[in-house]
């Protein structure tokens, strides 16, 4: 009952939120005082599509056991799918002036566009890229480790090895886009300038209109019996194998449903951060999402969406006064949520108020005997 | 070449070793359409291992294994065995702790195992009925919302049994089900048993004489990974090797 209460509190408040940003910066004219400026909407904005990025690692993690250590490896791939589309769109207000070729080929003396930078003037093409790309790679990937039953800790090393290989990968100015400087300098996203206030804050509601979407198309796959699945998968994979069913589809459908959720919320993230480099495959960002989705609640969704946000509001805090001290407390974080909260905070909430109400009908019976 | 058979299970000169350990050696098994039949032995005997070759979970050395003499065992997998018709229930209970008793039949229900499915398909009306039916007759009525975990270890037993008559099969592997029940239990569980039998074809291994003694069929002792003796339990209890390695101890 009390999950169900904090799961409509959290998405109310998001949806709140969302109402709050709409109507002081859209709706009511600047003289109000009430809007919020670029910088905020920026960073929340930012908070959300990585609370999406957690909630992708939740179905999977959560729900069906599989802990991904390279989810920022689709989060990035639909970064750089947005990426390139807003290169397309500088056009030939780049340094070099060339209307075809972005900055960094101009350097490299190439003469024309790689074949799979075509199409990516188009941002619908790019939007389907945007899903496709992780998606293929979820698929190709998830179809060998799932088929040849590579689970717990073998696959959370290869899901490691995988975003570590991308990295490296990304970091080559030959594979073309962009080397260790990745996308940047964007100015346009459909015809208006991606630093304009407007666009801000509909990249902002976009992304919480998303974080929102994606909260309930996963509430509700997991209300239906494809969830009871995932969870059986979870705690008993053989016995489920038993019953007649193909763990293996299975695992392969959520990861692939994950891995387009953080590919959308890397597209979402990129016009806003102004950049996508290889920094964003790099091992150690994928285990942060860990960290975010063990601190709200796996298997819960919102707890994971919650964490993604408190965890990264304490990072803007600590890296804005005290710098050096930010990785010591992200690690004190893992240990105490391990230790202490190792449902996260909703679980703990959830298991406190389980504790309240069994008092008070105890001592309800005992008052009334 | 695959011989002909019109038996439900074939298993002819099956062998499987695990680093030298000969877990199943040479061991051939008949069961004929609609039969119920005990398998006992000491531990270690290889029943364990048997079920595991039946149902695609251990591939074995050598030997033949066919379902309805045209499914060859030893090439398909778990799933694809469970879905041919051959149901099992584990030694030890494994149900579906997190899950409701209810969430774990329906898990069990007879139908297509696509995830696709899964999500789309709405459970119907004949479906409820047939797990409410099922719950009834495995006595888990008042139980259907409680946690596969919270259940008692007899209920659990029972919620298997329940979960494997919800998938239909055609041939069912029980393994130990009696562990773990009263008396009263027990003397329940082999009447269930044996009202299956006819419709579908049972294998049970149990450890209690009793149950086994209820059961009142065919039974296979197994010893060392082979046959020993095969026959009514009059007939193989006074068999002098059984005593030696099994029922004389």
């Amino acid at each position: 009952m009390l999950l169900i209460f904090l799961r409509k509190l959290i998405l109310s408040s998001i949806a709140a939120l969302l109402m709050y940003v709409f109507i002081a910066n859209v709706v009511l004219p600047e003289s109000f005082g009430l809007a919020l400026d670029s910088y905020t909407l920026t960073i929340i904005g930012k908070y959300l599509c990585f609370a999406m990025l957690a909630v992708a690692l939740d179905l999977v993690w959560g729900y069906c056991g599989i802990l991904s250590l390279g989810h920022t490896a689709f989060f990035a791939l639909g970064g750089y799918a947005m990426g390139m589309y807003l290169m397309r769109q500088i056009g030939d207000r780049g340094t070099y002036g060339d209307s075809e070729l972005p900055d960094f080929m101009v350097f490299l003396n190439w003469d024309e566009l790689p074949w799979f930078w075509f199409g990516f003037d188009q941002f619908w093409f790019a939007v389907l890229m945007v899903f496709l790309v992780p998606g293929i790679l979820a698929f190709v990937f998830g179809w060998f480790a799932f088929r040849s039953r590579v689970s717990g800790v073998y696959l959370s090393i290869i899901t490691q090895a995988l975003t570590y290989a991308l990295m490296l990968a990304f970091f080559r100015n030959e594979m073309g886009f962009g080397g260790n400087n990745g996308l940047t300098d964007f100015k346009d996203i459909l015809g208006y300038s991606v630093s304009s206030p407007d666009v801000r804050v509909a990249l902002m509601l976009l992304s919480g209109c998303g974080l929102i979407g994606c909260l309930l198309l996963c509430m509700q796959l997991m209300k239906t019996k494809f969830g009871r699945v995932l969870i059986a998968i979870r705690d008993s994979e053989s016995r489920i194998r038993f019953l007649g069913y193909r763990v293996e589809y299975y695992k392969l459908l959520v990861f692939v449903i994950s891995a387009m959720i953080a590919g959308f919320a890397g597209a979402l993230y990129v016009p806003q951060v102004g950049i996508i480099n290889p920094g964003e495959f790099s091992p150690l960002a994928s285990i942060e999402v860990v960290v975010w989705v063990a601190l709200g609640g796996r298997g819960s969704l919102v707890g994971a969406a919650l964490g993604a946000i408190a965890v990264n509001a304490a990072k803007t805090f600590f890296t804005g006064f005290y710098p050096e001290a930010w990785l010591f407390f992200l690690g004190a974080i893992f240990v105490i949520s391990t230790l202490y909260l190792p449902k996260g905070i909703l679980g703990a909430i959830v298991d406190l108020g389980a504790k309240y109400q069994s008092t008070r009908s105890t001592s309800l019976k005992e008052s009334c005997s | 070449m695959i011989p002909t058979t019109s038996s439900a299970l074939y298993l002819d000169g099956i062998s499987v070793s695990f680093d030298g350990f000969k877990a199943l050696n040479n061991l051939s098994l008949e069961l004929a359409l609609g039969e119920l039949r005990a398998v006992i032995g000491p531990n270690g005997a290889g029943k364990s291992t048997m079920m595991d070759v039946i149902t695609g979970k251990t591939r074995p050395d050598t030997g033949t294994a066919l379902f309805l003499g045209q499914h060859d065992l030893t090439r398909l997998d778990e799933a694809r065995i469970a879905n041919l018709g051959i149901g099992r229930k584990f030694q030890k209970p494994s149900v579906i702790e997190t899950l409701t008793v209810w969430e774990n039949l329906e898990l069990a229900l007879a139908g297509n195992r696509a995830p696709w499915e899964a999500i789309f398909r709405i459970m119907c009306s004949r479906d409820q009925s047939n797990i409410r039916a099922v719950a009834e007759r495995v006595g888990l009525t008042d139980t259907l919302a409680k946690l596969g975990g919270d259940l008692s270890h007899g209920q659990k037993q029972w919620l298997e049994i329940g979960m494997l008559l919800l998938q239909e099969p055609e041939v069912l592997l029980v393994d130990e089900p009696a562990a773990g029940m009263t008396d009263a239990e027990t003397m329940k569980t082999a009447e269930l048993l044996k009202g299956l039998a006819g419709e579908h074809t049972l294998m049970v291994v149990e450890h209690d004489m009793e149950f086994v003694e209820a059961l009142d069929c065919k039974v296979t002792v197994l010893h060392e990974g082979r046959v020993l003796a095969e026959g009514s339990l009059s007939h193989v209890s006074s068999n002098s090797e059984v005593i030696d390695v099994y029922l004389g101890r």
